[in-house]
């Protein structure tokens, strides 16, 4: 689940073509990039697939930063092979994006200006080796939640990104769970460090589904035009549910001392996220917003001179070649 | 130098090249000039650790005294690594790291090539795996070497000045000393100064084409293979690569 908030934009279009187009969706057709489509569903999409992206792209920070300390080869290893995958993601989902009409620069200016977003959950430090695991565990399980029915999502190049994404985010949770049970199955410390882990991920992985239902405001459109296929509450409740038995088994505390099965509902019952906290960092006061977003600039800048390097390269070729014919 | 002690050598030398260079490499994630260069690190390094798991494998194996890869590669000082200085001085700036990759990778393939035909038959199994990734890396390197050599102005110039810093540390992938006699008095591995005029023709034409001048010096640095004198770098890089092994002996992660 890395697009939070998504405003879905009000949509002038004509009134025949916008019930022509919602009967296609309803009809469970996929629309293509050169399909008429109303300019609301367009712009949220943008927005949507954009923010995923850039999520993928900002994620690799928190999961680089402890690849030089990983602890053995092995896991030295996955941790490469999944971060690698992140950043395949980020391009599948800018190409896709780059169908509706936005080129990868200017949406990745967006991003380095601040008037797009990514998922807040990056905007948190890792701060033990235990928190990689719980990264794949917590943050891909809940991103999984959300990617899984969008496989089934209206447009085609999102939802064909995602069946191809969700494979690889799956293997990305298990290894997480892995990495962390090999914590909580070892020493004193190693526990400690997973239960350290889980203490600060817990909430921040509740925040990624986004506000809840009765504060959502964005919800009904996106969910007409099948760009969302259900309610924050439903998937945060479905993430718990799947993931306090798991904690149970690993012998991990989840720090939550209202959290408890609710027999009658078949559902446990659980504290919500401090949602204040939420929306500060959504507004670029969380603990790693500013040292993020200065990281990826810093990137960019200093990789201007081998883009504009790469490219007179590339013209210069291709006037070569155009001499010798 | 027993057989024995000079066939650890140079397996800890092959897996030390992979291992600090892929560690190197690793640094860049989430930093490159562009999305691709970003995929195309981390799968760079992939493989470099990936090889660095069979070469140090089969050293510990050698080795025979119940150590593992990890142990080898987490738990020794510097003074015990066998890695030539080239890969372990800083990346830089992108340039640097590719200009470094790019005059490994020329050596890597070579090397590779001759040890398929190893009388070592593990030995043998690791370069023809390896070889193939190996071929890849090339490819990219010179591409991104010729490509920025011949870019703009600045890219040229960044990317002389890469060259010139480096070139001096590429002499000594070619050194031989005892160890490696006894190598190829085995048939285990080629001995190193023959693969120079090899690698002179094929870096000499790949900065042609990107329109950079290799210094006329052939003043090569060195201890790094051998182990007498590595750089400042080694160090630092140990205290973070090897920081959990060390703060928790025993752990398993």
């Amino acid at each position: 689940m890395y697009a939070q908030m998504i405003k879905s934009e009000a949509t002038q279009d004509d009134p025949e073509k916008l019930a022509a187009f919602q009967a296609r969706i309803d009809a469970g057709e996929k629309i293509e990039p050169k399909d008429w489509m109303p300019e609301g569903y367009r712009k949220t999409l943008i927005r949507q697939i954009g923010q995923h992206a850039h999520s993928e792209i900002v994620g690799q920070l928190p999961e680089g930063n402890w690849i030089t300390r990983a602890p053995t080869l092995e896991r030295k290893a996955i941790l490469l092979a999944k971060v690698q995958d992140e950043a395949g993601h980020g391009l599948y989902l800018y190409c896709a994006a780059e169908t509706l009409g936005v080129s990868r620069d200017e949406i990745t200016e967006m991003l380095l200006d601040g008037r797009m977003k990514y998922s807040s959950i990056f905007n948190y430090p890792t701060l033990n080796w235990a928190d990689i695991g719980a990264v794949g565990w917590l943050v891909d399980g809940a991103a999984i939640m959300n990617q899984v029915p969008l496989q089934r999502t209206s447009f085609g190049p999102y939802s064909r990104a995602m069946i191809r994404i969700c494979k690889e985010e799956s293997f990305h949770q298990r290894q997480g769970y892995d990495a962390i049970r090999k914590m909580a199955e070892g020493t004193p410390e190693q526990k400690k460090m997973a239960q350290d882990a889980l203490n600060r991920l817990w909430y921040p992985s509740l925040m990624m589904f986004g506000p809840s239902d009765k504060d959502s405001v964005h919800s009904a459109q996106s969910m007409a035009w099948k760009i969302k296929m259900n309610t924050n509450d439903e998937l945060r409740q479905k993430f718990v549910d799947q993931t306090v038995p798991q904690a149970e088994y690993l012998g991990l505390t989840v720090p939550d001392p209202d959290l408890k099965w609710n027999e009658e509902r078949g559902h446990y019952d659980y504290t919500d996220p401090d949602w204040s906290e939420f929306f500060d960092v959504i507004k670029g006061n969380g603990p790693c917003n500013v040292d993020r977003l200065a990281a990826r600039n810093k990137a960019w800048d200093d990789g201007k001179w081998v883009r504009d390097g790469l490219l007179a390269h590339a013209r210069k070729k291709a006037a070569r070649k155009h001499a010798a014919e | 130098m027993t057989r024995e002690d000079a066939f650890t050598q140079f397996l800890l030398q092959m897996g030390d090249n992979t291992l600090i260079l892929g560690h190197r490499v690793s640094e860049w994630c989430g930093h490159a000039p562009v999305l691709e260069e970003d995929i195309a690190l981390a799968n760079t390094a992939l493989d470099l650790i990936g090889q660095t798991q069979m070469w140090l494998g089969l050293a510990a194996e050698v080795q025979g005294d119940g150590k593992s890869a990890d142990d080898l590669a987490f738990l020794r000082d510097a003074w015990d690594f066998r890695n030539v200085l080239l890969v372990e001085v800083p990346n830089e700036d992108f340039g640097r790291t590719l200009m470094r990759q790019f005059l490994f990778d020329a050596w890597h393939s070579i090397q590779l090539g001759r040890l398929m035909k190893s009388s070592d038959e593990r030995v043998a199994a690791i370069a023809e795996k390896a070889s193939k990734e190996v071929a890849y890396h090339l490819e990219r390197s010179a591409d991104t070497v010729v490509g920025l050599g011949d870019g703009t102005e600045e890219s040229h110039r960044r990317m002389q000045e890469a060259l010139d810093y480096l070139w001096p540390y590429a002499g000594e992938m070619f050194q031989s000393d005892e160890a490696d006699a006894e190598m190829v008095k085995a048939g285990i591995a080629p001995d190193p100064a023959s693969l120079r005029e090899e690698y002179d023709t094929l870096v000499s034409r790949v900065l042609t084409e990107a329109t950079l001048t290799i210094p006329e010096s052939r003043f090569a640095h060195k201890g790094g293979r051998t182990g007498a004198m590595h750089t400042e770098h080694l160090g630092h890089l140990l205290t973070q690569m090897q920081w959990l092994q060390r703060a928790y002996p025993g752990a398993k992660w």
